[in-house]
């Protein structure tokens, strides 16, 4: 083998080892990208560090609904108390579901929320909310679970619904093994 | 200039190959290594098309009648499999094989016991893949997109198998794709700079490039899903904080540059059919190599467009739907030139021509549903449908496929120095014709009339239209059982070839005798432009 043919061997193989190392990074940046741009309804699974005090908008509100649903074979039952709310921009406002473990033994849940249209994600602040954490039933064990959220003022004046959906995932497994 | 046989150095110029089963084993030489990478990808054609076979016999008539759902599925799995990465992709390889060296006037390739390595991965990884399908619970059932969480969560035991059989392919085509550009890199005539490379090594450089960047990404997505099912990881499982959408922007990542992997080359090969059949040079070189390098670079940028339904913002839709137009113009202006090339030129339509100019008039029409296909509010109806099926059959079996036979007749005589049947190709190539046009038109009428691909039962009003499909299928099928008639005949009984079958052929390959020696160009040819 001649020296320039080693020479090219050399990035050669160097470019598809990166390409390989580009497919993973490729799973944190997509997720940087939305949330970034909020493309995609990526909604902030964390809580906000401090509540922004913004001016509540008492000449608009929202509709706000709440639709649940469960993944694959996840026995629990999961309802909002109520399915949907009005609300002023920039209020703090609460709504409350009510998980039940059906089943006789005990079991955990995390529940992924959503928010749909995608273009309104972030505009959406969670304050509090259950789906920053796990939650661990026990048999027959009920919880009612509080989302405390309010909405950005500058959320465009087209958008006069949002819905924001949550799926609930057996994670059981998942959390025995982290324990 | 027969500079191979005149050039006789001490010892070894004149040794032939060596003898036997081993000759094939141990073979670094470019020609035997190309040799091998063409018989396996057609017997692949055949065994991927006998699984087409199984396809259309079920769905000769609506209600299941011969398969189970569950092996269909197994079956349209390993056909999409087997044609893109055993049928299609090896004989490219196979092809650069034996033409790159012999183009531009190299010995060999520049890292040949790499070559070995990366033909002799092939078998045992199509090995694996098929042995699959002998498993419990059978072989990928799962579509060959392998869409988590079908290929994660509910697949068969047996993906495991599948996913080391891609990781095996996919270093076979790495290091085919390095040993491409090191060669052409490096080992060009004095005198042959990069603007007068031929089309074909021209199409195979970016193309190798495309390999590099995109099979090392699709590597990634099945150790992902390799570790999403064995080691509790949840890359793409949204129960664990992963997304399975995620697996789709990453396999599209790799699929969409793989597509242009599969055609690029084919532009290279009808760049040297054309020209040599209107005797005429071809119109607009510059152009085409720069439509080609477009075309490249633009692969990496529309990836979305094959999941406009998923839920992408608006913002996405338009992008990827421009972009995805954007590349109608390079790929216009490669169909411009061909033609441009034919135009006024003493045309004579010998096989290869005739299956060069199929390749433009149905490629094109594959392009244009393409375009409608890249029109994201009516993708929203043919997403999942017929008319995807017909689509990229159409871009595939007469692109890619048609241009793959066409470059074995053309160059057939060069490689074992005698002449197939001109007559018994013309048959071939209209038997194919007819047959491949019969499968695939009526495609596009009833996916746009809503039915659905990948299933193995449909609704009453599409069942004319299948039957003829179905028909068009054996006819295409048994076309290439002919094929491999020909092929054979020649080989064994064929007109002598001279060095130069063709009168308007030009290349540095036809200036070696038919066959071309084992070992060729051993001192480098002068190339004059």
């Amino acid at each position: 083998m001649d020296a320039r043919t080693q020479r090219s061997l050399v990035w050669l193989v160097l470019l598809p080892v990166a390409m390989f190392g580009f497919g993973f990074a490729l799973v944190p940046l997509y997720d940087v990208f939305c949330r970034v741009t909020g493309l995609n309804g990526k909604v902030n699974t964390s809580p906000l560090a401090m509540p922004v005090s913004a001016k509540v908008d008492l000449s608009r509100s929202i509709n706000i609904q709440f639709v649940t649903q469960n993944n694959a074979n996840m026995p629990w039952t999961f309802q909002p108390l109520s399915t949907e709310m009005e609300i002023h921009p920039g209020a703090d406002s609460r709504a409350v579901f009510r998980v039940k473990n059906v089943t006789d033994h005990p079991m955990s849940a995390q529940a992924i929320p959503s928010i749909s249209p995608a273009e309104a994600a972030q505009y959406f602040h969670k304050i509090q909310c259950f789906c920053f954490n796990q939650q661990h039933l026990a048999a027959r064990e009920s919880l009612d679970m509080p989302v405390i959220f309010y909405v950005d003022p500058e959320l465009p004046d087209y958008i006069h619904t949002i819905t924001l959906g949550y799926t609930l995932f057996d994670v059981t497994k998942l959390a025995a093994r982290a324990n | 200039m027969d500079v191979a046989s005149e050039h006789s150095t001490d010892h070894d110029a004149h040794h032939g190959p060596a003898k036997g089963f081993t000759r094939w084993v141990y073979t670094t030489n470019h020609k035997d290594i190309g040799t091998m990478y063409l018989w396996l990808a057609f017997a692949m054609f055949l065994i991927g098309g006998s699984m087409a076979m199984v396809i259309r016999a079920e769905l000769f008539q609506p209600g299941l009648q011969l398969v189970q759902p569950g092996f269909f599925n197994q079956m349209t799995t390993m056909h999409g499999l087997i044609m893109v990465f055993g049928a299609v992709m090896p004989a490219f390889v196979g092809l650069a094989n034996w033409l790159i060296p012999m183009m531009i006037g190299a010995p060999d390739m520049a890292l040949p016991r790499m070559n070995n390595l990366s033909f002799w991965i092939l078998p045992f990884a199509f090995g694996l893949l098929l042995l699959t399908l002998f498993m419990d619970g059978g072989g990928p059932n799962f579509g060959w997109t392998f869409y988590a969480p079908l290929s994660t969560q509910y697949a068969p035991p047996s993906v495991t198998f599948f996913i080391f059989s891609i990781h095996l392919m996919g270093l076979s085509s790495i290091m085919g794709a390095i040993n491409v550009i090191a060669t052409i890199i490096n080992m060009r005539a004095p005198g042959m700079t990069l603007m007068k490379m031929p089309l074909f090594v021209w199409t195979w450089l970016i193309t190798a490039f495309l390999l590099l960047a995109a099979m090392p990404v699709l590597a990634g997505v099945v150790t992902m899903m390799l570790m999403d099912i064995n080691f509790g990881t949840s890359y793409f499982s949204a129960a664990g904080g992963g997304d399975p959408v995620l697996f789709q922007h990453l396999f599209w990542f790799f699929g969409h540059p793989e597509v242009y992997i599969m055609i690029l080359p084919a532009f290279g090969i009808i760049s040297h059919i054309v020209p040599a059949f209107s005797r005429k040079r071809l119109f607009g070189y510059s152009s085409m190599v720069y439509a080609t390098a477009s075309i490249a670079i633009l692969s990496f940028m529309v990836w979305a467009h094959h999941m406009f339904t998923v839920g992408l913002p608006l913002a996405g839709e338009l992008f990827f739907m421009y972009a995805t137009m954007m590349i109608a113009v390079p790929t216009g202006v490669k169909v411009f030139n061909w033609i441009s090339t034919m135009f006024r030129g003493s045309l004579t339509l010998e096989t290869p021509m005739l299956f060069a100019i199929a390749f433009i008039v149905l490629f094109t029409i594959g392009g244009f549903s393409g375009l409608m296909l890249a029109i994201s509010p009516a993708d929203f109806q043919y997403q999942d449908t017929y008319f995807v099926v017909a689509h990229f059959h159409y871009v595939l079996v007469p692109g890619a496929i048609f241009s793959i036979i066409a470059a074995a007749y053309f160059w057939l005589p060069k490689w074992c120095g005698r002449m197939y049947d001109e007559k018994l190709g013309k048959i071939h190539f209209w038997w194919s014709f007819v047959g491949l046009n019969l499968t695939f038109f009526p495609m596009h009428f009833v996916g746009l009339a809503g039915m659905p691909r990948r299933i193995p039962d449909y609704a009453l009003q599409f069942a004319d239209f299948n039957m003829i499909s179905s028909i068009g299928a054996f006819i295409f099928g048994t076309a290439q059982l002919f094929f491999l008639y020909i092929v054979v005949k020649c080989i064994l009984t064929g007109e002598k070839a001279p060095a130069c079958p063709w009168e308007g052929a030009e290349g540095l390959e036809w200036t070696l005798p038919s066959p071309a020696p084992y070992h060729s160009f051993t001192v480098p040819p002068k190339f004059e432009d």
